[in-house]
């Protein structure tokens, strides 16, 4: 049962009943539910990614809640303050995606806290300036929303239903972005250098987030015969550059990629090379903020340990309370 | 059977939440979420799950307590409906045409 | 595959859900006398005040769940907040960020009760349960006010403090009844808290030109303590005895934590005068 399961049923390779019927419903596009038999690896890779994209929202909170007591209008600190909230939302919809495929998520937040996991490292990066709500916003979850349109068919029906959820209110996320970056293009000097400096640091941390190159992504396809995975990397990657150029452009703002150029036979915007050795040295744990935000979510966590007790402990009692005053 | 996803070693328990978007439609199952008890329980879903006015009736339900039909007797399970076409009104085809029916 | 949205747009398969969208602030026919914005002060500073304190919780609460419940109290006071400084702002011409980010703190008239550090998440709750089961009773009262802004604001914003009064009310049961280490951070809390309760329900001499208009203080101290009461019952908590803290929060006088609080709150807007954001 080691070998690569693909979704093409001439496989030579003899399978079971359930096997086949896997296959058949994956190929058929149709959704696998929770308690349906499904490959092992099929599993695995779905708690993976499901759990890490769950961490990466709740880890997504930290840059942007640095915010909330400093938002320049009650106004936006309203809007930041209702946008981190719809990331805890949606890190806990996807945890509990993950936990119909037996994962706790009591076991994956200690990974979290541990080290263990990985999560968008986008998130690693420092955000100094109030323009940065804005990049966040337009960039990253611009990128985010790329990536996850197409998982809401994604062949795993608790997913999917969750990712139509998120991408729901994503699109408030990135039109808040949008409008806070257009406001400050349309204030002073000051502003405007605050929103083009902010775009200069994101811009391509955004570009890598839809992961490395297809040559160099060695769980993509399978993840896509699984139909797990929509689109390759490179794909998805040239969609959201070709819908940035005039977002940008309507913002006034510059892309900092004095390559960028468009192509009039592919009909798309080709783009200067994508530094990738940023994007190891962030993924491997190296980037600006990891340690420290890892250590803001160990810290919620263990502060938080007592009140979990407490709220458990009483839940126990009063149970308990009931109990005896049915058997009385 | 349970409904996967439930552990005992979870300090809060799970619990599945359902939400009625409007009156005269039926609660809707809408994802999970934990709590420590049934009180919380439900104010998590509305909080959780009601942000945008999603709805007007909140269930939740420990996810412990819900049972499943056997999904390994899938077949046999929902087998007998099969072929019993003249439980549907588009069964009864002489009809057509006749007002009222 | 059978990949149909590969030309459609990134957002075709997402359409953003048209809804009515209802009034972001609730406004009134007229302007505010200056007695009455003096009193819409009172108020939308103490809600102001309370939110920024709670949207510092937002990714640090005990639990994810913690998170967002805590952020919609957050949401539902600043809403609040902005409603009363808008009406408070028709007297003076100002807008509701002219009175959040550029009045100094002895223009604030937030309660010394709301100014108190969140500390741990016992004394958030202590705070909580205080001053939702006080803005419970007031707008209850304030919904029958002669000033037609005011009663618009307040019928909106009781049903929004009824949750809140609901949700900290089921914190203090569990942290009261829970471990032995949560026992006793939640009747720390309580009289750590207890010292600013007093305050709110002096009655400061403004209220004698708003009969019929404001609510008096004084008025609300019995609906008050027979609302906690059966709570603090239960949780078998008793109401802490001690020093009563001097207050002036009202008149301008402050605890030393409202000007740190400000300092980080103006600290942005502050840098770039007449910027628009
Ligand atoms: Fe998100
Ligand atoms: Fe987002």
């Amino acid at each position: 049962m080691t070998s690569t399961i693909t979704p093409d049923t001439s496989a030579s390779v003899a399978i079971s009943v359930e096997e086949q019927q896997f296959n058949d419903l994956i190929e058929a596009d149709s959704r696998i539910e929770p308690r349906d038999w499904m490959p092992e690896g099929y599993r695995k890779a779905l708690v993976r990614q499901i759990s890490q994209h769950a961490h990466s929202e709740i880890i997504g909170m930290q840059p942007e809640s640095n915010w909330i007591t400093r938002a320049p209008s009650l106004k936006r600190k309203a809007i930041l303050m209702a946008k981190v909230q719809d990331e805890a939302g949606h890190g806990l919809y996807l945890y509990s995606a993950a936990q119909t495929l037996g994962a706790t998520r009591d076991d994956m937040t200690d990974a979290l806290i541990a080290g263990k996991a990985r999560y968008s490292s986008i998130f690693n990066y420092p955000t100094p300036s109030w323009a940065d709500m804005g990049s966040i916003g337009w960039l990253v979850d611009g990128a985010a929303i790329c990536n996850q349109v197409p998982l809401c068919r994604a062949s795993y029906g608790p997913y999917g239903r969750a990712m139509v959820r998120i991408c729901k209110e994503e699109s408030f996320h990135q039109r808040q972005g949008f409008e806070i970056l257009l406001e400050l293009m349309q204030g002073t000097d000051e502003q405007r250098q605050m929103a083009q400096d902010s775009v200069d640091r994101w811009y391509w941390p955004a570009l890598m987030m839809f992961g490395p190159p297809d040559d160099d992504s060695p769980n993509s396809a399978q993840s896509m015969a699984w139909k797990i995975k929509r689109h390759s990397n490179d794909e998805l990657r040239q969609r959201f550059v070709n819908m940035l150029v005039p977002q940008a452009a309507v913002l006034g703002i510059t892309l900092p990629d004095p390559d960028l150029h468009f192509n009039e036979e592919t009909q798309q915007w080709d783009l200067g090379v994508i530094d990738w050795t940023e994007f190891h040295e962030v993924l491997a744990g190296r980037g600006p903020n990891n340690a420290q935000r890892l250590q803001r979510r160990r810290d919620a966590h263990d502060e938080g340990k007592w009140v979990r007790e407490a709220a458990a402990a009483y839940a126990r009692k009063q149970s308990a309370r009931t109990e005896e005053m049915v058997a009385s | 059977m349970t409904t996967p996803g439930d552990s005992a070693a979870e300090i809060w328990p799970l619990w599945e939440v359902f939400v009625r978007s409007n009156r005269g439609l039926s609660h809707v199952h809408v994802g999970s979420l934990h709590a420590p008890d049934e009180t919380l329980a439900v104010r998590n879903a509305r909080d959780l799950y009601t942000r945008r006015s999603e709805g007007v009736s909140v269930w939740v339900v420990p996810a412990a307590a819900i049972t499943t039909s056997d999904p390994d007797a899938k077949g046999a399970f929902f087998e007998s409906p099969a072929g019993k076409n003249y439980r549907h009104a588009s069964y009864y085809s002489k009809s057509e045409g006749v007002k009222h029916l | 595959m059978s990949d149909d949205d590969s030309k459609a747009d990134v957002h075709g398969h997402v359409a953003v859900d048209v809804t009515t969208l209802d009034a972001e602030l609730i406004e009134g026919p007229s302007v505010a006398t200056p007695d009455v914005a003096e009193y819409a002060l009172w108020l939308g500073d103490d809600s102001l005040i309370l939110s920024q304190q709670l949207g510092a919780w937002i990714s640090r609460a005990p639990e994810l769940e913690e998170d967002v419940a805590l952020g919609n109290v957050a949401l539902d006071l600043i809403g609040h907040a902005r409603s009363l400084l808008h009406y408070a702002g028709t007297a003076t011409n100002r807008t509701e960020d002219d009175l959040a980010y550029w009045r100094t703190e002895p223009d604030f008239r937030s309660l010394h009760i709301v100014e108190q550090p969140n500390g741990d998440f016992a004394h958030t709750i202590a705070r909580q349960f205080v001053v939702s089961h006080y803005l419970f009773e007031l707008y209850s009262r304030l919904r029958a006010s002669a000033d037609a802004t005011l009663a618009a604001i307040a019928a909106k914003a009781v049903k929004e403090v009824d949750y809140h009064r609901d949700h900290s009310t089921q914190w203090v049961l569990r942290l009261a009844q829970g471990t032995d280490e949560s026992r006793r951070r939640m009747i720390t809390a309580l009289s750590d808290l207890w010292p600013y309760v007093e305050e709110i329900f002096r009655d400061d001499p403004l209220i004698d030109s708003l009969e019929g208009i404001a609510v008096r203080p004084s008025t609300l101290r019995p609906a008050f303590d027979s609302a906690i009461a059966p709570v603090l019952a239960e949780a078998e908590l008793e109401i802490p005895r001690g020093f009563v803290a001097s207050g002036g929060g009202r008149t301008g006088r402050h605890s030393e934590h409202l000007a740190f609080l400000l300092a980080e709150m103006q600290v942005l807007t502050r840098a770039h005068p007449g910027a628009s954001w």
